[in-house]
């Protein structure tokens, strides 16, 4: 059980929270960008919402897939930077495949599906990874799994929450979308970087330990 | 026994309350719940209006005089129509926002030869419309049910796309979209003011009808500013409403807008609505902070806007 002592843990939670923070920070964004194109009705938080959640339970699987066959830091911190690489694209592409949809569809219902298929299912699946790998990088014993878990979905359901009322209060007012977006895809390369150098300074001999777990 | 007398006066007290908060004589005709709001008839006396109950006061969107239903109750219609003055020969008429149809109604009658598309969100509006405010639109009337963003994104994708433009465009836009609980944040940016100038014509007018009171109004006129250049602002002394009146040409000078106002004083008076009156409360100088961020659709926070003071 070296793996328990070497791994930071509270910066794995404050990773699993700034996930969370970052999901629904784009989420919220999502609405704002979609509205021009195709309005800001019931459906399009509809279409939103679906393709989220869909996402992040195929993110949970992918993670959890992840979780049995590699467990370090490394990995953990290279989803993170996936996920920045990915997030980035929507600040400078977002307009014209909305732009090309909305041309092509007609109406908004699928209109909405559809862009918000292209804009967010990649960023996405990539961010539900993160919460079932964290528990697997903090879980030691089977006894301590449920609390290890609650703590996880503590807070990473609170950096969502925190992310929504950022947003929601605050970035709009002060940011253009675009800005929040770059912002948030900075977040997680250094939340990536924080990963890379704790992975650094506790070495590979956590991996093995893990492995053999 | 002490927990029956406070129970007894917590009820008093509500009966109290909620007698008092709903007003005496209106009388609620129709109750429809929509996909964006509860839509509301009420009656009082012979005044019928149409209102939207989004937070608990519901404020009046359109009234009529069941006595004299052209009159116009509301001041901000009559502001709306003294768009007239700067297009007095509308052709082609872009209604955004129905309500109880007044506007529509009211231009086909003084103009039957006239094209009107109307555009409204709510289709529980429209049925509202018909069947509670008699609205009949002329047969030169198309009412779309439709967001009024995509409305005027999609007339302005097809127009770009036509390599002969045998649509003239509209030489009358009246956007009557925001309601004051709720503003549409995607229809108050540069973006938007730019698709709806790009399917006017060239000597078509625009005409909003918006807000006057909070920070929103530096922010807003300097969007208007920011795509059409000069634009008056049409307040009456009594409203917290504003219009703003605007066009892609150059706007008449005010001699032209006097001698217009007299020839259709007449024309319009049965409306209740007297031009010569309004002329100088329409004014072309700017008294927004010139600094205010321009809205688009990648700032558009009209509603966190509208919550701070002026």
């Amino acid at each position: 059980m070296i793996h328990r002592t070497l791994i930071n843990r509270p910066l794995v939670n404050l990773l699993a929270f700034t996930g969370g923070f970052v999901i629904m920070s784009v989420e919220l964004l999502g609405g704002r960008m979609l509205a021009p194109y195709f309005g800001s009705s019931v459906y399009v938080w509809g279409s939103i919402i679906t393709v989220f959640m869909a996402s992040l339970s195929v993110g949970y699987l992918l993670g959890g897939q992840l979780s049995m066959r590699w467990v370090s830091l490394r990995v953990f911190a290279s989803v993170f930077l996936i996920g920045s690489i990915t997030l980035y694209p929507l600040s400078l592409a977002a307009e014209s495949a909305m732009a090309w949809v909305f041309d092509t569809i007609v109406d908004p219902r699928y209109g909405s599906l559809t862009a918000s298929l292209i804009l967010f299912v990649v960023p996405t699946v990539i961010l539900g990874i993160i919460s079932p790998y964290s528990v697997r990088l903090l879980v030691g014993s089977a006894e301590e799994s449920g609390r290890v878990a609650g703590t996880l979905y503590f807070v990473s359901t609170l950096g969502s929450a925190m992310g929504t009322l950022m947003t929601s209060f605050y970035f709009v007012l002060w940011f253009e979308i675009n800005d929040v977006i770059r912002g948030l895809s900075g977040v997680l390369l250094l939340a990536s970087i924080a990963a890379f150098v704790a992975a650094g300074r506790s070495g590979s001999r956590p991996q093995e330990e893990a492995q053999r777990s | 026994m002490t927990r029956w007398y406070w129970l007894g006066i917590t009820l008093a007290a509500l009966m109290i309350l909620t007698s008092v908060s709903r007003s005496a004589d209106a009388k609620i005709v129709h109750r429809e719940r929509s996909l964006y709001s509860t839509v509301l008839v009420n009656k009082t006396d012979n005044i019928l209006c149409l209102a939207f109950s989004i937070k608990r006061d519901q404020r009046n969107q359109s009234c009529i005089d069941t006595r004299a239903p052209r009159d116009m109750v509301f001041s901000y219609t009559r502001m709306m129509m003294a768009t007239l003055l700067f297009n007095p020969e509308p052709r082609r008429v872009l209604v955004i926002g129905l309500g109880g149809g007044t506007l529509p109604s009211a231009i086909a009658e003084l103009y039957p030869d006239v094209i009107i598309d109307a555009v409204e969100i709510d289709s529980a509006v429209v049925e509202v419309a018909r069947n509670f405010f008699n609205y009949r639109p002329h047969p030169g009337t198309s009412v779309t049910v439709a967001d009024g963003r995509l409305f005027v994104k999609r007339r302005a994708s097809l127009r770009a796309r036509q390599e002969v433009q045998k649509d003239p465009g509209y030489d009358l836009v009246l956007l009557d979209a925001f309601n004051g609980d709720y503003i549409p944040e995607h229809m108050m940016t540069r973006e938007f003011l730019t698709e709806l100038r790009s399917i006017m014509s060239d000597d078509g007018i625009l005409a909003a009808n918006t807000f006057a009171l909070s920070d929103l109004y530096h922010h807003e006129s300097a969007t208007y500013a920011s795509v059409f250049g000069q634009f008056h602002n049409f307040r009456l002394p009594e409203t917290g409403n504003r219009v703003i009146i605007t066009g892609k040409d150059d706007l008449p000078n005010p001699v032209a807008l006097a001698d217009r106002a007299a020839e259709l004083d007449t024309r319009l008076s049965r409306y209740g609505i007297f031009l010569t009156d309004y002329l100088e409360l329409i004014e072309g100088e700017q008294d927004w902070k010139t600094d205010a961020r321009v809205l688009t659709d990648q700032y558009s926070p009209a509603n966190l806007l509208q919550g701070a003071p002026r």
